[in-house]
C-alpha cells in the first residue's frame, strides 16, 4: 500500500507519458525515417533514398512558392495581429463603456474554425458578390477588391482573414497583462512627470514582455500549421499561388503518391517551428531566471 | 459508468471493425451524389438478388482524394476491401505494390477480351492478368455550348480554333461571356489536353503518353500554350477557384457561350431540367473529331482471402454485365466500358460518343486522358498539371511554359 501510494503520481503520468511518446515523439521519428526512403504511394521502409528527398523538395518551385508565401503570411499575420491586439487592448484599458461587450465582440471571431473564416472572407472578398459588388451597388462604381483572383496578391486576403480572426485574442492577451501592471508604478511615472506615449512605450509595453512571447509562440505555430484557412479561401489558387508548406505536405503525401517528399516537407515545417520558436522562448525564459 | 463505457468500447471496435462474411462484398467508392448513388444502387442490388451483401463505404468529395486517403488507410493496416473505385493509373499503381487479387476466371467465362477497347483493357490487365473491372468510359474533351447564345448569333458549335475564337469574338461583342471556365488545375489541364490532342493526335502520344521530351520541347507545345493564352482572354476575371458545375452553369443559364469539359456535365444539363444536346448543345473540341480521350472508373478486385473471392468474381461479373453496364451509364452521363451494349437508351450526345469510340479504337487515336488519371502516374501527372495552371494564372509566355513543362515532366520521371 505504502509503495503504490509512493509511486501514484507516476502511474498516474503514465498513460499521458506513453501516448505522448508514441502519438508525437514516435511519429516525429516515423516521418523522419520516412523522409529518407523511398515510399511513393504508401509508407515502404525497405527502398532507401537517402537526403536528397530534401533536394528534390528545395528544388520544387511549388515549394518555393510555399516558402516566399509562408515568409509573408508569417511575418504579416503575426505583426498584424500583435499591432492589432495590442491597438485594440490599450483603448479597451481606457475603461470605455461597455468594455464587456465590446471585448466579447473582438474575441469572437477566435471561437469559429478557420474553415468558416475562410469561407466567409472567400465570399466577402469575391469580387462578384462580396465587398466589390457591394460599393459598385453603392455608387461607387470604380471600386476594385479582387485581389483574391489575382495570383500576386491572393496571399494578401489569407492575411487579412487571418489577421481578423486572430487580433482578437492577442488583444484578449494584451488586456489581461495590462491589467496585471502594478497601478503604483504608473502613479509614480506619472508623478516624474512623464506623457503618456512615454509611459505606454517606456514602462508599460516592456512590462508586457511575457505577454509578447505568449502571443509569438501561439501566433507562430499557427502562421506555420495554417493550412484550413488556406484550403477554404483559396484551394491555394489561383494555380498554386497560395500554396503553403503545410498545402504541400498534403497534396504529395495524399494526393501526389510522393510520400517521401511529402515527409521530407512535413520535417522541414518542424525544423521551421524549431527555427522560430525556440531561440525566442530560450532567450525570454532565460531573462526571466 | 462502467458499464457504459464498456459499451461505447465495444461500439467504437464494432465501427472500427466491420468484418466482412464470405458472401459479401465491401466496396469502397465515391459516388455519392444523386444519379451517381442510384446507379451504384442497381450493381446492390443485383447482388443481393444473387445472394450477395452489400457492405457500402462511400467517402465523399475531393473527387476521389479521400476516398485514395482511406484505401492507403485500409491497406497499410492490412484490411483492404473487397473491391475499391478507382481511375485506370491507380489500378496500375496498386497492382504495382502487389495488392490486386485475380479475375481471369470471370474474365475469361465472360469474354471481356472481345468487348472491352484494347486502351481500356490496358489498365484493367496487369502483366496480362484481369485485376479489375472496368465500368464506364468518359470523354473529357467536349465542348458545350448554349443553344440559345448560339441561335442569336447564328453560329455553330466551332470544329476549328479559328471558327472557335471567331465565335468568341462575336459572343463578348453581344456582351456575353464567352468561355465558361473553372479555376482548379485539373479543369484548366481538362481544356489543355484537348488543345494539344487537337493540333494532333501523334502530339498527345508522343508529348503526354510517352512523355518525350523533344516532343515537349516542340514549337506545337508552343502553339498549345499560345493558345491556352488566347481562351484565357475570353475566361471572365472572376474563374479563380469556380468548380466545374457552377462553370456549366453558366452556359445552362445562357450568361456565358461555351465550356471545354467532359460529359460529366451532362448529369448538371439533366439537373437543371434540360436535354443534352437541345437546350445545351454538345460537340467535341475543336480539331478533335476522329479522336477519343477517355477516362474510365474500374473497380479494382483487392487480393482477399479465398473464401471471399467467390463473393468477389460475383461482383466482377455483375459489373461487367450488359444491363448493368447500360443502367449505370445512362445514370451518369459516361457510355458502357464494353462495346456490346445497344445505344438506343442514350441521349444523342451518348450516341455520338460511340461512334467516334468505334472510329477511334479503328484509327488508333484513342487515348488516356491526362487530366484525368488515365495519361501518366499521379507523380508526373502533376507535373504536368503544375505548369499548365501556372501558366495560365499568370502571364508565363508560351516558349517559358513549353520550356518549364519539360523541365518539371523530367525531373518528376
Amino acid at each position: 500500500m505504502r509503495t503504490l501510494r509512493r509511486y501514484l503520481p507516476q502511474l498516474t503520468l503514465l498513460p499521458s507519458l506513453i501516448l505522448v511518446a508514441v502519438t508525437v515523439y514516435g511519429f516525429i521519428a516515423l516521418t523522419v525515417v520516412l523522409s529518407l526512403t523511398r515510399s511513393k504511394m504508401l509508407p515502404r521502409f525497405d527502398r532507401w533514398e537517402g537526403f536528397s528527398n530534401y533536394a528534390k523538395v528545395w528544388n520544387h518551385p511549388r515549394w518555393e512558392v510555399a516558402m516566399e508565401n509562408f515568409a509573408i503570411f508569417g511575418v504579416l499575420y503575426i505583426g498584424g495581429t500583435m499591432l492589432i491586439g495590442l491597438m485594440l487592448a490599450i483603448l479597451i484599458d481606457q475603461r470605455v463603456r461597455a468594455e464587456g461587450a465590446l471585448r466579447t465582440i473582438y474575441l469572437y471571431p477566435m471561437a469559429l474554425s478557420f474553415i468558416v473564416t475562410g469561407v466567409a472572407w472567400q465570399w466577402i472578398m469575391a469580387p462578384d458578390l462580396g465587398l466589390e459588388r457591394a460599393f459598385q451597388i453603392w455608387g461607387w462604381e470604380s471600386f476594385r477588391f479582387d485581389w483574391i483572383k489575382q495570383s500576386d496578391m491572393a496571399i494578401y486576403c489569407v492575411v487579412i482573414a487571418g489577421v481578423w480572426q486572430a487580433s482578437g485574442f492577442v488583444m484578449a492577451l494584451f488586456l489581461a497583462a495590462l491589467r496585471g501592471i502594478n497601478p503604483e508604478i504608473l502613479s509614480a511615472a506619472r508623478m516624474d512627470g512623464a506623457s503618456a506615449p512615454r509611459i505606454y512605450w517606456h514602462v508599460i509595453i516592456p512590462a508586457l514582455r511575457p505577454a509578447f512571447l505568449t502571443a509569438i509562440v501561439v501566433q507562430g505555430h499557427l502562421a506555420i500549421k495554417s493550412y484550413d484557412l488556406v484550403v477554404a479561401l483559396t484551394r491555394g489558387g489561383p494555380g498554386y499561388s497560395t500554396e503553403l508548406p503545410s498545402t504541400f505536405m498534403y497534396e504529395f503525401t495524399f494526393s501526389r503518391n510522393e510520400m517521401a517528399l511529402g515527409a521530407s516537407s512535413a520535417v522541414m515545417m518542424l525544423i521551421l517551428v524549431t527555427v522560430l520558436i525556440v531561440p525566442y522562448l530560450y532567450s525570454e525564459l532565460r531573462n526571466d531566471r | 459508468m462502467k458499464l457504459t463505457s464498456k459499451m461505447a468500447f465495444i461500439a467504437c471496435t464494432t465501427a472500427l471493425a466491420t468484418p466482412t462474411l464470405a458472401d459479401e462484398v465491401e466496396v469502397l467508392h465515391w459516388w455519392t451524389s444523386g444519379g451517381e448513388a442510384a446507379a451504384v444502387s442497381v450493381l446492390k442490388d443485383d447482388l443481393e438478388s444473387k445472394g450477395t451483401g452489400w457492405v457500402d463505404m462511400a467517402v465523399a468529395g475531393g473527387g476521389g482524394d479521400a476516398a485514395m486517403t482511406t484505401l492507403r488507410a485500409r491497406v497499410t493496416a492490412g484490411d483492404p476491401p473487397t473491391a475499391a473505385q478507382m481511375l485506370g493509373m491507380s489500378v496500375r499503381e496498386w497492382a504495382d505494390e502487389g495488392f490486386l487479387g485475380n479475375l481471369n476466371e470471370v474474365a475469361a467465362a465472360e469474354g471481356w477480351d472481345d468487348v472491352v477497347p484494347t486502351a481500356v483493357q490496358a489498365f484493367g490487365k496487369y502483366d496480362g492478368n484481369w485485376v479489375a473491372a472496368p465500368v464506364n468510359m468518359h470523354r473529357p474533351h467536349w465542348i458545350w455550348g448554349s443553344a440559345k447564345i448560339f441561335e442569336e448569333l447564328n453560329l455553330e458549335l466551332p470544329a476549328t480554333w479559328d471558327e472557335f475564337f471567331a465565335a468568341a469574338d462575336a459572343m463578348e461583342a453581344a456582351g456575353y461571356v464567352a468561355v465558361a471556365q473553372g479555376g482548379q488545375a485539373w479543369q484548366e489541364a481538362t481544356v489543355w489536353e484537348a488543345v494539344v490532342l487537337g493540333i494532333s493526335p501523334d502530339l498527345y502520344k508522343s508529348a503526354i503518353i510517352d512523355a518525350d521530351e523533344d516532343a515537349l520541347r516542340s514549337a506545337e507545345i508552343v502553339e498549345s500554350f499560345e493558345i491556352m493564352r488566347r481562351i484565357r482572354g475570353y475566361v471572365d476575371p472572376n474563374f479563380a477557384g469556380r468548380d466545374w458545375n457552377l462553370a456549366t452553369a453558366m452556359v445552362i443559364n445562357g450568361e456565358a457561350g461555351m465550356q471545354i469539359m467532359g460529359d460529366w456535365a451532362k448529369g448538371e444539363v439533366i439537373n437543371a431540367g434540360l436535354t443534352p444536346g437541345v437546350e445545351v448543345l454538345c460537340g467535341v473540341s475543336p480539331g478533335t473529331q476522329g479522336a477519343f480521350l477517355f477516362n474510365t472508373d474500374f473497380f479494382a478486385m483487392f487480393d482477399v482471402g479465398g473464401d471471399k473471392a467467390a463473393a468477389q468474381q460475383n461482383m466482377a461479373a455483375s459489373a461487367m454485365s450488359v444491363t448493368f453496364q447500360e443502367a449505370f451509364n445512362l445514370a451518369k452521363g459516361s457510355i458502357p466500358a464494353r462495346t456490346d451494349v445497344p445505344g438506343d437508351k442514350f441521349d444523342t450526345c451518348a450516341q455520338k460518343s460511340m461512334a467516334d469510340l468505334a472510329e477511334a479504337t479503328a484509327a488508333g487515336t484513342l487515348f488516356g486522358s491526362l487530366a484525368h488519371g488515365h495519361g501518366q502516374p499521379a507523380a508526373i501527372q502533376a507535373a504536368y498539371l503544375d505548369v499548365v495552371t501556372q501558366h495560365f494564372n499568370s502571364d508565363m509566355s508560351a516558349e517559358d511554359a513549353a520550356a518549364a513543362l519539360a523541365d518539371s515532366v523530367m525531373a518528376a520521371k
